[in-house]
């Protein structure tokens, strides 16, 4: 009886020991795919040379939630990549640690946006309208309005999963120009207006999660057209010698995203050491070489080769047709929203 | 004399029984032990998470006290508006405040950035009354809703998960009414999940019945190949088995392009994210569940039974229908009720081959527990799935008779 006891006792420590990593590697969590080998490449490798700093990776695809429950206790979690609203959200909330600018340069080295209390600008990105170049032709979409006009463009569509971006496109595509669009999603109604456009195409929508999805799709000829992350398309046609084609002149949605550090997160110091390497100009300048996505020191930016340049969402070209996302009024909005994005997907 | 000897013998014989019963208790010790640390414990864990309503208490207990006392309805007396005033002001300050607006926000999608804001710029001594100093601040304040929502939020249990996740909620006057019908989706969700499941036991049914038919009748030298072919896609993760249906259902993929080849098709059709793509996973992965039962209860009837049964003068048909069938029951039921209820928590294949529109319980359990952290709502859904799927198992047992399920 008693042996049999210890023994069960002895099974039942084991157990929680095996679960309980004693001391763990630095942990930096990006958004998989193209994206992350780039920056494997690019910065978690040399980083690891230089430093003699290990460090082990994870994936999320975002989401206030997730950031909570990884900065609970010990996080285990140290060093996140984070879109505007989490950032603002985060810091408020207090699971982020503040960052010490001084020994980044100084805020004046970023551009403005990248600038925050609790995190510092990783790269410039943006939401776009893609579509494969072969399966039109004609011609192809060129605007917001033609991705919602199912009998013009026949075919499914994918977008990102949750309101973000959804109702700037959908608001996009009542023939409000990107410099409007906010104005109109915070007027009375603005947002019933988006979901009602949303509506119309429900039955031809399929949303991914994972940025890595919506080449995925095209590719497989699931949907014709879709919403998707301008790096991704990019690297699709270099490595994968796709003809998919971003509709920049649609309008699109550009953001900074961020470096942060979880509250109390044990290997602080190493992370912050990475977040100093990685956002060193000539760092910044590599990733558009491997994927488009556009430095926030104001050094790096000017560091880009012109070759590249040009596919970044703050190239002269590109940049008229954007609209930069408004992390305020989503902060305000998000989770109203995604609660009301979540019932809409989920009925049919 | 010879009583006495009887009753020696029979209590030497209980004794015996007895030391048996214990010895096989202590061997399954061992399990008990593994089943109630990390099945029952858990288990009462997630039920305490469904009412779990801390928040407020720990951040604001001042509050949570008064509000608790406090009856009727809108702005309360001053006093108790002084007090929660005061103490959101000193949970802001010991970065608390987070925790409160979590909690308020679970009543009402927004009050999250009420309470975020109005912690933020509370003065520290009232312009006017503190009722006063709030409206200024936000207008809510003088509404009756976030008054209401305080109020329940400094109970010691709540009770909003639970009624969440049968589309209730508590209006202002506590009373419980309907969500609005733009919001109301769990009920459509749970009646979803028995339908597909269902959908999926009698695909596996048709499908594994004939098959189990097949490989009990064979000699047993082709039988257990056989066996070990339906076995096979066990050895592959699930995962994998799941991608693979994206591969062969895409647009561009295996089956549509051998359609259109064939020329059965004009168009290629979506069998995949949508309820099609689900069904077929779904039975593919929970056809073995089918199988192996009625296998091994088709293989303890004698075939003879089925020839007599013919040599009487049965038709083929009646003698399958009056002596296999009847005797192959206990097979289909306990197949049945296997691959139902597996099909119930299922999550990662609806997800990964389903649209917005297919996914079950389980798929928004995982989203509460690790897209917004709400676990109160995440335990409250899989509650609400863990007493559906009792009440079933309940009502399966009075039809169909417990003791008449075999497993082999």
């Amino acid at each position: 009886m008693t042996s049999t006891r210890t023994l069960a006792a002895a099974a039942v420590a084991l157990v929680l020991a095996a679960g309980t990593a004693a001391a763990r590697d630095l942990t930096i969590t990006s958004w998989g795919g193209a994206y992350q080998a780039a920056q494997r490449q690019l910065y978690f490798e040399p980083f690891q040379k230089e430093t003699g700093i290990k460090l082990v990776e994870d994936t999320w695809d975002g989401g206030i939630g997730v950031l909570r429950t990884k900065a609970q206790g010990t996080p285990v979690w140290d060093l996140v990549q984070v879109e505007t609203d989490e950032l603002e959200m985060g810091c408020e909330e207090g699971i982020l640690e503040p960052l010490d600018w001084a020994a980044l340069g100084g805020k004046d080295k970023f551009l403005p946006a990248a600038v925050h209390e609790c995190g510092v600008g990783a790269i410039v990105w943006a939401t776009i309208l893609a579509y494969d170049g072969g399966k039109f032709p004609t011609g192809g979409p060129r605007s917001w309005a033609d991705f919602f006009d199912t009998q013009k463009f026949p075919g499914k569509r994918g977008l990102r999963k949750g309101p973000r971006q959804a109702l700037e496109f959908a608001t996009m595509a009542q023939g409000v120009p990107p410099a409007k669009v906010y104005e109109a999603l915070r007027a009375p109604g603005g947002v019933d207006k988006a979901f009602a456009k949303l509506d119309s195409i429900k039955k031809d929508l399929i949303f991914w999660e994972a940025g890595a999805q919506p080449p995925q799709l095209l590719a497989s000829g699931e949907v014709v057209m879709t919403s998707a992350y301008n790096g991704r398309i990019t690297a699709a046609n270099r490595q994968d010698k796709r003809n998919f084609k971003i509709a920049w002149d649609a309008g699109f949605v550009y953001q900074i995203d961020s470096w942060v550090i979880l509250k109390n997160s044990p290997k602080k110091a190493e992370a912050f050491k990475f977040v100093q390497y990685v956002t060193r100009p000539e760092n910044q300048a590599k990733l558009p070489a491997l994927i488009p996505y556009g430095p926030t020191h104001v050094d790096g930016g000017k560091l880009v080769p012109a070759e590249f340049a040009v596919e970044i969402p703050s190239s002269p070209q590109n940049l008229p047709h954007g609209l930069f996302f408004d992390a305020s009024f989503w902060v305000e909005n998000l989770e109203k929203l995604n609660e009301r994005f979540n019932a809409w997907a989920a009925q049919r | 004399m010879a009583t006495t000897a009887v009753a020696e013998l029979r209590r030497a014989l209980r004794r015996a029984e007895r030391r048996k019963n214990l010895g096989g208790l202590v061997l399954a010790l061992p399990l008990t032990a593994f089943l109630v640390v990390f099945f029952l414990l858990p288990i009462l864990g997630m039920l305490a998470k469904a009412v779990d309503n801390h928040e407020l208490a720990t951040a604001m207990p001042r509050s949570a006290e008064v509000l608790r006392s406090w009856r009727g309805l809108g702005p309360p007396p001053e006093p108790v508006v002084a007090i929660v005033a005061s103490e959101l002001r000193e949970a802001h300050v010991r970065r608390q405040s987070a925790l409160v607006a979590q909690r308020l926000n679970r009543e009402q999608a927004g009050w999250r950035n009420l309470i975020l804001s109005t912690a933020r710029r509370l003065p520290e001594s009232p312009q006017g009354s503190w009722l006063e100093t709030l409206v200024a601040l936000d207008p809510q304040w003088g509404e009756p809703a976030i008054w209401a929502g305080l109020r329940r939020a400094a109970q010691p249990w709540t009770d909003i998960f639970l009624l969440a996740a049968v589309d209730l909620q508590r209006d202002d006057h506590d009373a419980i009414v309907r969500v609005p019908p733009d919001q109301a989706i769990y009920l459509d969700i749970l009646v979803r999940t028995f339908w597909i499941s269902g959908l999926v036991t009698l695909f596996c049914l048709i499908l594994g019945y004939p098959l189990a038919y097949l490989l009990a009748s064979l000699p047993e030298r082709w039988a257990n190949p056989l066996l070990i072919l339906v076995l096979l896609p066990f050895w592959t993760s699930l995962l994998v088995r799941t991608a693979a249906w994206i591969v062969l259902l895409q647009r561009e993929g295996v089956v549509n392009d051998f359609l259109l080849r064939a020329g059965l098709l004009a168009e290629p059709v979506a069998l995949v994210f949508n309820r099609t793509g689900v069904l077929v996973a779904m039975t593919h992965v929970l056809l073995p569940f089918m199988v192996l039962p009625l296998y091994s209860v088709m293989r303890g009837i004698p075939l003879s039974l089925t020839r007599a049964a013919l040599s009487l003068g049965a038709t083929p048909f009646s003698a399958f229908r009056k002596v296999y069938l009847p005797l192959s029951m206990p097979g289909v039921a306990a197949g049945c009720l296997l691959v139902f209820i597996l099909a119930l928590g299922y999550y990662i294949t609806p997800a990964l081959v389903g649209g917005a529109a297919d996914q079950m319980i389980s798929y928004f359990v995982a989203f509460f527990t690790l897209q917004t952290a709400n676990w109160g709502m995440a335990a409250a859904l899989a509650t609400l799935l863990l007493l559906a799927t009792l009440l079933l198992y309940w009502l399966y047992a009075r039809l169909v008779g417990i003791e008449r399920l075999r497993l082999g």
